[in-house]
């Protein structure tokens, strides 16, 4: 009998809310966190429109521990700080606590700020604590220092899909008795105008600047590219029994998970979505369901042309005829993609969504795609019937990262 | 410059960098030992204060430079 994990603390800082209660309320009442860039730094951009953290960093952490962190680390720290609190703070050995946790670009502000001060000031003015800023596990290595994990910290990179594949990473470290309690998830913040410009110039952005609420679009007919949030999410997983001895609430199951690879292109998705789908039924035979069980999913639909279609097929795909019964939702709608946060903010609304029976709205969803054949919670938040209890998790990044998470409510 | 204008502009800049508390500089305390600055936060230090007292800290000197009294005479003597 493999170990089951189960969910007992939830963090999330995103654009529409400091925490998860503020995340959820807002997502329910399908408001957009996105913003028109009125800072200078912006002008001439092809996108000027982002999903942006109103929290202050140096108002929450210690701020000599911020001052050594870069944003994307701060902003996971905040989301780490509430899913501990609310698991309890688990008093637990530190060797049997781990940490999955990554970014999908890393520290960049601090990598600009730092070049700027190399350029205008010389080489002996570049902060000694550069490398640890910017170093692509140095989220999760300060994530294991805030909680004192001892088991291993892991920081999985793979682009948008990071912080999936860090819960599935996490389930695996669990069931494989590497750990009782994996602290799990992703951050982003890279709303500089370098990684702008750069996204901008794959074409992979909405350029709607003088309509920044309704920029992001999946499955509409009108949709142009994706917006760009930062955020981060985090989960505590932990092992069932653990769970239940300390007698702490639970919010649900981490059923299972699948993940694939594309082998296809740097950038475009498989057309026809094999890779998705095959990460899709890998989660659903890990968690031993079929596709009848599936209620819900929470797509990673960024609100791309071909992204939002080759997503479609690969649930039509997985799912078959299942599908028709199945209500999909689109939170980046009102968040933006939060890149290597995406995957754990919106496992944070799918489990909360089992748990309620409430799936969030699709923002701006007024033509829907006619290739696109899905039930799309859209206008109100959608309620799932009482016997529902399964639910999927979909992150896709550049590079054909694939990872579907499965949750169930028990 | 007297020796307390100095102690009290590195209080400063140690609170900034390593979150010393301002209160608990003098003279006579270590910067490892008493201060508990590390390795990384004193070549921070060293920077703000080449930058705040107008002087250059090379890295061969900044290992002579155990207690804040240390800091005070040799940014005295280069001054």
């Amino acid at each position: 009998m493999s170990r089951r994990v189960v969910v007992t603390g939830l963090g999330a800082l995103t654009p529409i809310g400091k925490n998860v209660s503020e995340t959820w309320t807002n997502a329910l009442a399908g408001k957009s966190g996105i913003i028109k860039i009125s800072q200078p730094w912006a002008e001439g951009l092809a996108a000027q429109i982002a999903g942006l953290v109103t929290v202050d960093p140096f108002e929450v952490l210690d701020r000599v521990s911020a001052r050594r962190m870069d944003r994307s680390t701060q902003l996971g720290v905040i989301a780490v700080k509430e899913a501990w609190v609310d698991a309890g703070s688990p008093d637990i050995n530190k060797e049997r606590l781990g940490v999955f946790f990554g970014t999908g670009i890393g520290g960049l502000t601090t990598v600009l700020e730092q070049y700027d001060i190399l350029n205008s000031r010389g080489p002996d003015r570049v902060n000694p604590l550069t490398v640890p800023m910017i170093m692509p596990n140095s989220a999760a290595a300060m994530v294991g220092l805030e909680v004192g994990a001892r088991a291993g910290v892991h920081s999985p990179v793979s682009a948008c899909a990071t912080s999936a594949e860090a819960i599935a990473g996490a389930l695996e470290m669990i069931r494989n008795n590497r750990a009782d309690i994996v602290v799990a998830g992703g951050t982003e913040a890279c709303v500089n105008r370098l990684a702008i410009a750069a996204f901008a110039s794959m074409r992979a952005l909405s350029t709607k600047n003088n309509e920044p609420q309704i920029a992001s679009r999946p499955y509409d007919i009108d949709r142009d590219g994706f917006v760009m949030g930062e955020g981060a999410g985090a989960l505590i997983l932990e092992e069932e029994e653990h769970a239940l001895k300390r007698g702490v609430k639970i919010y649900g199951v981490v059923s299972g998970a699948g993940m694939s690879s594309d082998g296809y292109h740097i950038a475009a998705p498989e057309p026809e979505g094999a890779g998705a789908s095959r990460a899709m039924v890998a989660a659903l035979n890990d968690a031993n369901a079929k596709a009848t069980d599936v209620a819900h999913v929470n797509a990673h639909a960024t609100s791309t042309p071909v992204g939002d279609i080759a997503e479609y097929k690969a649930m039509k795909s997985a799912l078959g005829n299942a599908l028709d019964n199945v209500v999909v939702t689109a939170t980046k709608s009102m968040t933006g993609h939060l890149l290597g946060g995406a995957g754990a903010v919106e496992s944070v609304f799918t489990i909360m969504g089992l748990k309620e029976g409430l799936i969030p709205p699709t923002l701006n969803l007024k033509n829907q795609d006619p290739e696109i054949k899905i039930n799309v919670a859209k206008d109100e938040p959608y309620k799932l019937s009482a016997n529902a209890n399964f639910a999927l998790n979909n992150s896709f990044g550049f590079g054909g990262h694939n990872v579907c998470i499965a949750f169930s409510k028990n | 410059m007297t020796d307390e204008q100095i102690v009290s502009d590195l209080a400063v800049i140690l609170n900034e960098v390593a979150g010393v508390d301002q209160s608990k500089v003098s003279a006579d305390k270590s910067f490892l030992d008493d201060l508990e600055v590390d390795s990384l936060s004193m070549v921070e230090v060293v920077m703000a204060a080449e930058d705040k007292f107008g002087v250059k800290i090379p890295d061969e000197e900044v290992k002579n430079l155990r207690t804040v009294g240390d800091a005070v005479a040799f940014i005295k003597k280069a001054s």
